[in-house]
């Protein structure tokens, strides 16, 4: 008697693996908590750097069109970050609009069309172009892209249609194979009670298909702008980076990621021009930010929808 | 006078090498109900697919007989597949209806037809929410989600979608079978009244439902039609003797 009493009270074996287990993810979980934060702190605490110790407006920063940290006019540093926020926003849209098409068009022909030669051709491409690292992106753009703008469109070839294309290439894979994946996520039952109502293949795929999977296809746009937001490099050798306010698409411009990676490694910590790089890496982690909270508010309302 | 709307012949369906449907001969009449009974996997939804050219969706089907749908050839090449399935409808043994409100889901076959004038499409809504007996659990809110009513009453709005159309024959897979017994009497009278105007063909597992409602049975087995006559005899006095251990639960 005593002795099932006791085997109860005690903790068993598998019991005690199972709290272990237990408190080691915790631990993990604790630890990347951590780290994320510490990371948003320091980039937070360098990037108001500009703000408090180095008394620049905060309208100057966002709204100013010069950006020449090592000059000061006025007392004030030239820290005005809207030349880079631009090209950033506009190679991120522009290089997204231009993929979209492309990407539906694709992720149609793996899941509608022809899914046999749509899952032996396109799949590997895609995974393949997904592999690729970012510089020998840019170094295709460096010598076919730029050459190429060169020759149709004068100047330098670099800038942000350059750029733009280097992007929608990089951002294309995403942007489908996320795609494909809503397409899929649509029941099979939506389309064959489409055809069975005697509409078309074309029909069903746009009234039915594409618009059940819209809350999947918009969440792979944002990701898309995501991935393209935050690309460094690859940008960064085609984009000609010159910090102007970008006035034509083939004239060089900047973007954050671009004037970051040049400017980071030449600057000493603490001084004007360090701080106004950090305030850019924090509008970039602001902006990841409002794209995480994008993705999470669509996949909310494509649920609240069914 | 009983009037024969769609002819069968030695039908075959092959799935890649695999055999399905060994040569089924069957005729359906107008307004009448014709139940298709057998054990599972005896080829029912494979055959009720042939008619409306579902299978040609599936890749690696062939199909061979003939098909005569009020005179034509249903496989014949210029056959039109798209005006076939608007003429033949099918509701399916899970209820799908579309992610949108039930008003869009019942007119969606006449907007795909090309139907944009409002009093048509609300009439078309109306008339055919009504024939499929749920108009009066819908109608204050017919912009809703169709995904947010019950099982049954989306089964029904799936009808409804299928006889906006206006259709002449409409095909069931197993309607009832995703329902509770109080929503499958209630499908089953609206079949009932469905059959005034409309010919209906139907799978059942439920021999009981196939006594109820369809004056014709046919019986499948394994790819084969065993016998096909009215209900009555079917139940009471099977000339097979498979036909007879089925019904009697011996066997499927
Ligand atoms: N898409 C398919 N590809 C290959 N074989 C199939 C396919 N669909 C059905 N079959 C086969 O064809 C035969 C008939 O299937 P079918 O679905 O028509 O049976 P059923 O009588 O409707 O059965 P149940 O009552 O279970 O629905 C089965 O042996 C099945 O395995
Ligand atoms: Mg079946």
């Amino acid at each position: 008697m005593d002795k099932i009493r006791e085997s109860i009270l005690t903790k068993s074996h598998a019991s005690k693996l199972e709290r272990r287990g237990k408190i080691i993810s915790f631990m993990c979980l604790g630890g990347i908590c951590l780290i994320v934060l510490a990371i948003f702190i320091f980039i937070a605490y360098r990037g108001l750097a500009t703000f408090t110790s180095d008394h620049v407006s905060i309208f100057k920063f966002l709204g100013g069109t010069k950006w020449n940290p090592e000059v000061t006019e006025n007392g004030h540093p030239l820290v005005g970050a809207l030349p880079m926020i631009t090209g950033s926003f506009l190679i991120t849209i522009l290089a997204t609009l231009l993929a979209l098409p492309f990407a539906i068009g694709t992720a149609l022909m793996m899941t509608d069309i022809t899914p046999k030669m749509g899952t032996r051709i396109l799949q590997p491409v895609l995974e393949l172009l997904v592999g690729i690292p970012s510089v020998v992106y840019g170094f295709v753009g460096l010598t076919v892209v730029v050459p190429f703008m060169r020759s149709i469109f004068g100047g330098s070839g670099f800038g942000i249609l350059a750029g733009t294309f280097v992007l929608f290439v990089m951002v294309l894979p995403t942007i489908t194979s996320m795609t494909v994946d809503a397409l899929k996520s649509v029941p099979k039952d939506y389309r064959s009670a489409s055809l069975a109502l005697g509409a078309t293949r074309w029909q069903t795929i746009y009234k039915v298909v594409l618009r059940t999977a819209t809350p999947g296809i918009l969440t792979a746009i944002v990701f898309g702008m995501a991935r393209a937001f935050g690309e460094a490099l690859a940008v960064q050798m085609v984009v000609g980076n010159a910090a102007l306010m970008p006035t034509s698409l083939v004239a060089p411009a900047s973007t954050l990621t671009s004037v970051l990676t040049t400017g980071i490694g030449n600057t000493v910590l603490g001084t004007v021009q360090n701080d106004a790089l950090w305030s850019l890496a924090l509008i970039l982690l602001l902006m990841s930010l409002a794209f995480n909270l994008a993705i999470h508010l669509i996949a909310k309302r494509g649920e609240l929808k069914r | 006078m009983v009037n024969t709307i769609l002819k069968t012949k030695n039908v075959k369906l092959k799935y890649g090498d695999f055999e399905a449907l060994h040569g089924i001969d069957l005729d359906f009449n107008q307004n009448e109900i014709t139940a298709l009974i057998g054990p599972s996997g005896c080829g029912k939804s494979t055959y009720l697919r042939c008619l409306n050219r579902m299978n040609d969706l599936i890749d690696g089907v062939t199909v061979t007989g003939d098909f005569d749908f009020q005179g034509a050839d249903v496989y014949a090449d210029d056959y039109d597949i798209v005006d076939l399935r608007k003429q033949i409808g099918m509701v399916f043994q899970q209820p799908n209806p579309f992610p949108m409100s039930i008003y869009d889901n019942v007119v969606y076959g006449l907007r795909v037809a090309g139907v944009r004038d409002k009093a048509t499409l609300d009439e078309a809504a109306q008339t055919s929410l009504k024939q499929a007996a749920i108009w009066d659990e819908v109608k204050n809110k017919l912009d809703q989600s169709a995904l947010a009513l019950s099982g049954g009453q989306q089964q029904r709005v799936c009808i409804a979608r299928a006889l906006a159309v206006s259709p002449d024959i409409i095909l069931l897979d197993e309607p009832t079978s995703a329902l509770d017994p109080h929503s499958s009497r209630q499908i089953e009278a609206t079949l009932l009244q469905l059959k005034e105007k409309y010919t209906i063909i139907t799978v059942t597992h439920n021999l009981q439902q196939a006594a109820r409602i369809a004056d014709k049975t046919a019986f499948f087995l394994s790819g084969d039609l065993i016998e096909a006559a009215d209900t009555k005899q079917i139940f009471m006095n099977p000339e097979h003797k498979e036909t007879s251990d089925f019904i009697t639960g011996r066997f499927g």
